[in-house]
């Protein structure tokens, strides 16, 4: 019970409530950064952002989260989320509250979040075209496969736009 | 029309393979010149090839022509020249609308698939780089019917099963016939491990030494290992020196055992097996002819007749 305290009070330190918006967590220590990049949040980006990383979780042992004020993201955008990070939740936030809960779910393609690492692959050439991977699930590994070359990917991470 | 493009073997199911076989049956007297039929009359076939292929787009050319249609083609010399600067994806909204069809030839990988999403009319995948080239894996199924039997077949594939995708599409569709397969490669060429796990699963199949299956096995499917593929010159001589076919290797074959290759073959299978009634790599280039009818048809005739 202490030491669930103590994890408690650590995260209350690292990251302050929102009032309303979106807040994900459980994300996989370390891909913090990788969640805002899939989110399409970059420097220059007017969302007001908190982000944890490396903080003590009892499931995880360590974990990140995202907080994103003022904004509700999307179900569609959320699950892609899950391509780096399965576990993750996503909490809404309404008012300090947690109006809406829910685990991000597996997407079954993905447009344009994805590099193909095969440098004969049409998405790589100048054509007007955007990536899209078939993600599958194999056992616990995610893996993608080129919706164009056939190219099969695992740890996905490595290959986010 | 049981399919409106055709990019890759793997959109196709057994049945749909079939039906392909059957129609290339029919039209068979056709290519051979010995009936004339005319279904694709009116009918104008684009070959875009930006990469060359003398035989395929020969092939492509003999079977609309033999069935009354016309062709345009654009050679790669043309489409580096012509279409200089010039997206895929534009070339293709133009061809597409002067011709009924498209036959395409591209050096990336996912072209043809690509192609399709800016195309009016169906799109024929005849090779996109080292990706798929379905029509082959048909001619080689046909082949296999006509002067062997895809029931209850023991097939073996030898050569560079790593990187060839002949072979692969090739495998993957063999297992719809629930083929027994064995593998005969150098262990630096050997099947890759994912499609392995993938074809074990469905079928038998084995990793073995030409000399324990040839007296078993109904077709020996040769491919050409690459030079590129080995760090040095001696290496390859070694390696190519130990998978090649002559007319002694194939004497403890069964009598019906049939040679097959995708061609172009280097010394992989010494002309004397050529003289030997084994040897059908010739003819199952022909075969190319009454299988692209068939695929013609199909997207032809039943579209917009």
């Amino acid at each position: 019970m202490e030491s669930k305290n103590k994890e408690k009070s650590a995260e209350r330190l690292a990251v302050s409530k929102i009032r309303c918006g979106t807040v994900i967590d459980h994300i996989n220590a370390g891909k913090a950064l990788l969640v805002l990049r899939i989110l399409g949040i970059k420097p220059g980006s007017s969302e007001r952002v908190l982000i944890a990383m490396n903080v003590p979780s009892k499931k995880m042992g360590k974990k990140d989260i995202v907080k994103v004020e003022g904004k509700y993201i999307g179900e569609e955008e959320l699950n892609r989320i899950a391509l780096i990070s399965p576990n993750a939740t996503i909490n809404l936030i309404e008012d300090y509250r947690v109006s809406e809960k829910r685990r991000v779910e597996l997407p079954s393609v993905v447009e344009g979040i994805l590099t193909c690492p095969n440098r004969n692959c049409i998405t790589n050439s100048r054509e007007p075209i955007k990536s899209r991977f078939h993600i599958v699930k194999k056992g616990e590994e995610v893996r993608a496969v080129c919706h164009y070359c056939g190219r099969r990917i695992c740890e996905l991470d490595r290959y986010v736009v | 029309m049981r399919f409106r493009h055709l990019i890759s073997i793997d959109d196709l199911s057994r049945d749909d393979i079939e039906y392909i076989l059957e129609l290339a049956e029919k039209f068979l007297p056709v290519a051979e010149g010995k009936k004339k039929e005319k279904p694709l009359e009116g009918k104008l076939l684009a070959n875009l090839f930006f990469e060359p292929s003398t035989r395929t787009r020969m092939s492509f050319e003999v079977a609309m022509k033999r069935l009354g249609g016309e062709v345009i083609n654009m050679t790669a010399q043309e489409a580096s020249s012509v279409a200089k600067g010039e997206t895929l994806a534009d070339t293709i909204e133009v061809v597409s609308k002067y011709a009924d069809a498209i036959v395409l030839r591209h050096p990336l990988e996912g072209a043809a698939r690509f192609a399709a999403e800016h195309s009016d009319v169906p799109i024929i995948n005849a090779g996109d780089g080292a990706g798929q080239h379905p029509t082959q894996t048909l001619l080689d199924l046909y082949t296999i019917k006509k002067e062997s039997s895809l029931k209850n077949l023991k097939i073996a594939l030898m050569g560079d099963l790593k990187y060839s995708r002949t072979v692969h599409s090739l495998i993957k569709a063999l297992t719809l016939f629930g083929a027994e397969i064995y593998l005969i490669s150098p262990p630096s060429l050997a099947l890759p491990e994912e499609l392995f796990e993938e074809i074990r699963e469905k079928v038998r199949v084995e990793v073995a030494e030409l000399e324990e299956v040839i007296e078993e096995i109904d077709v020996l499917y040769v491919t050409r290992i690459q030079k590129e593929r080995f760090p040095d010159e001696e290496e390859y001589l070694k390696v190519a020196g130990s998978y090649k076919v002559d007319a002694k290797t194939l004497e403890r074959a069964k009598d019906n055992l049939i040679v097959m290759h995708p061609l172009p073959r280097v010394d992989e299978i010494d002309v004397s097996v050529d003289r030997t009634k084994h040897a059908k790599y010739f003819q199952q280039t022909f075969y190319g002819v009454p299988v692209r009818m068939a695929i013609l048809y199909e997207v032809l005739a039943e579209n917009g007749s």
